[in-house]
């Protein structure tokens, strides 16, 4: 068919037209022009709190805006709400699924969300005399990956369907679906402006998203496996992934493309799981091989470990105020360092 | 039932990857080198408020027992 092969051909010039603007750009890398800057003080955290209460794998965790609070699922088939400050659960919301694969805490401290192979995201309120579902999102084909609130009255997920979409709270209904990665859905994060959200996916890409008209508007490759996690970075201008490839990337938008690339020779396990410090400097990446590597973010090099976990290290979290770091593991423990 | 629902399948799939890469090809690209600057910057400007990086006193650390016990 002629109009297969003149679009193969346009999508081929398009694609090297694409790789020779961002070359053009590529007049350093991360790590030279922050040749200058102090290394990062080598970071010994200490844990503080081990949270014991989870009687499976632990999946995901989320810290409240207020510093204090966060919820933590697993395929105990329970969300367990702590307060991170005494070590004590606050709340247990047993879930109908056990299979968990995400959770989420609102930005109001009044709702949570789970979700996992039950392809739905259930949304609970907390602040009723008794812990209510209060919807049930179900239009997804394949598993809930990740979720996460803009407010009360929206949510965003990624899911296994390869697709990502945003959920109207109040009538249950997806208001648009961002379509574009062919792979599963593993992560998404959340811009500090709400504007715009970045997804990791299956097919070892992550994108951008202008959140009000669903379009992609950047597609970010290097990595060469499945993209486990993502995160902003606080100045909203770069990306981290963390990826099965064994390295985690640090992305710029305006530059469109990777500036610096975290790995290690040693290194032979895939990165599940990360989170910045509150300046961005330091990189928590949580890893299969039972640790969470720190990386100083501008250098690229390995200035720490967290060790102490008896598996996996399946999620890592910062609260907002940059205080400590908090990893949860399929040993069934959460742990709070700093 | 055919070759064609197939083949106008694809077509629409690929007309699908051409507008993207339309899109994208379009993005204003700004060097790396200022990109790298900028975050630096970000990083530098916002170290002294990063406790993870500078550490802090026992008695303002909210997971750190407090050392002497108050009487309730």
């Amino acid at each position: 068919m002629g109009e297969m092969e003149q679009m193969k051909k346009e999508a081929e010039t398009l694609k090297t037209q694409i790789e020779a603007a961002r070359k053009a750009a590529n007049d350093t890398d991360m790590a030279s022009a922050a040749s200058g800057v102090a290394p990062a003080p080598r970071v010994q955290l200490k844990t503080r709190k081990t949270l014991k209460g989870h009687l499976a794998k632990i999946y995901a965790m989320h810290w409240s805006t207020d510093n204090r609070l966060m919820v933590s699922a697993s395929q105990d088939g329970k969300l367990l709400i702590w307060d991170s400050h005494s070590g004590n659960k606050v709340n247990a919301v047993p879930l109908k699924s056990s299979w968990v694969m995400t959770c989420a805490y609102a930005p109001s401290g009044n709702l949570v969300a789970s979700g996992g192979l039950d392809n739905m995201c259930t949304v609970y309120n907390l602040k009723t005399p008794v812990i209510k579902t209060v919807k049930e999102l179900d239009a997804h084909t394949g598993y809930l990956s990740c979720t996460r609130f803009l407010s009360d009255t929206e949510i965003l997920t990624a899911s296994g369907d390869t697709t990502c979409a945003l959920w109207d709270l109040e009538t249950g209904k997806q208001k648009t679906v961002f379509l574009n990665h062919v792979g599963d859905c593993m992560c998404l994060s959340l811009s500090p402006d709400m504007n715009s959200f970045v997804s990791g996916a299956c097919d070892s890409l992550a994108k951008l998203w202008d959140i009000r008209d669903g379009q992609c508007k950047q597609t970010f490759q290097g990595h060469t496996s499945d993209i486990n996690a993502i995160s902003f970075f606080p100045s909203g201008n770069a990306i981290i992934t963390g990826s099965d490839d064994c390295a985690c990337k640090m992305y710029d938008l305006r530059a469109d493309q990777e500036v610096i690339c975290y790995q290690d020779a040693a290194l032979n396990s895939g990165v599940t799981s990360l989170a910045l410090s509150l300046s961005g400097r330091l990189i928590f990446a949580g890893y299969d091989d039972f640790n969470c590597n720190i990386w100083d973010s501008l250098k690229g090099e390995k200035v720490g470990v967290l060790s102490g976990h008896d598996n996996r290290v399946s999620c890592t979290g910062v609260p907002p105020d940059g205080m400590c770091v908090c990893t949860g593991s399929w040993d069934s423990f959460l742990k709070i360092w700093n | 039932m055919s070759n064609n629902n197939a083949s106008s399948s694809s077509v629409a799939v690929a007309q699908k990857a051409v507008k993207q890469l339309r899109l994208e090809a379009k993005v204003r690209r700004i060097n790396v080198s200022q990109a790298a600057t900028d975050l630096k910057n970000f990083c530098l400007q916002n170290a002294h408020k990063d406790p993870l990086l500078m550490g802090m006193p026992s008695s303002d650390n909210p997971f750190r027992p407090p050392k002497s016990c108050g009487l309730l």
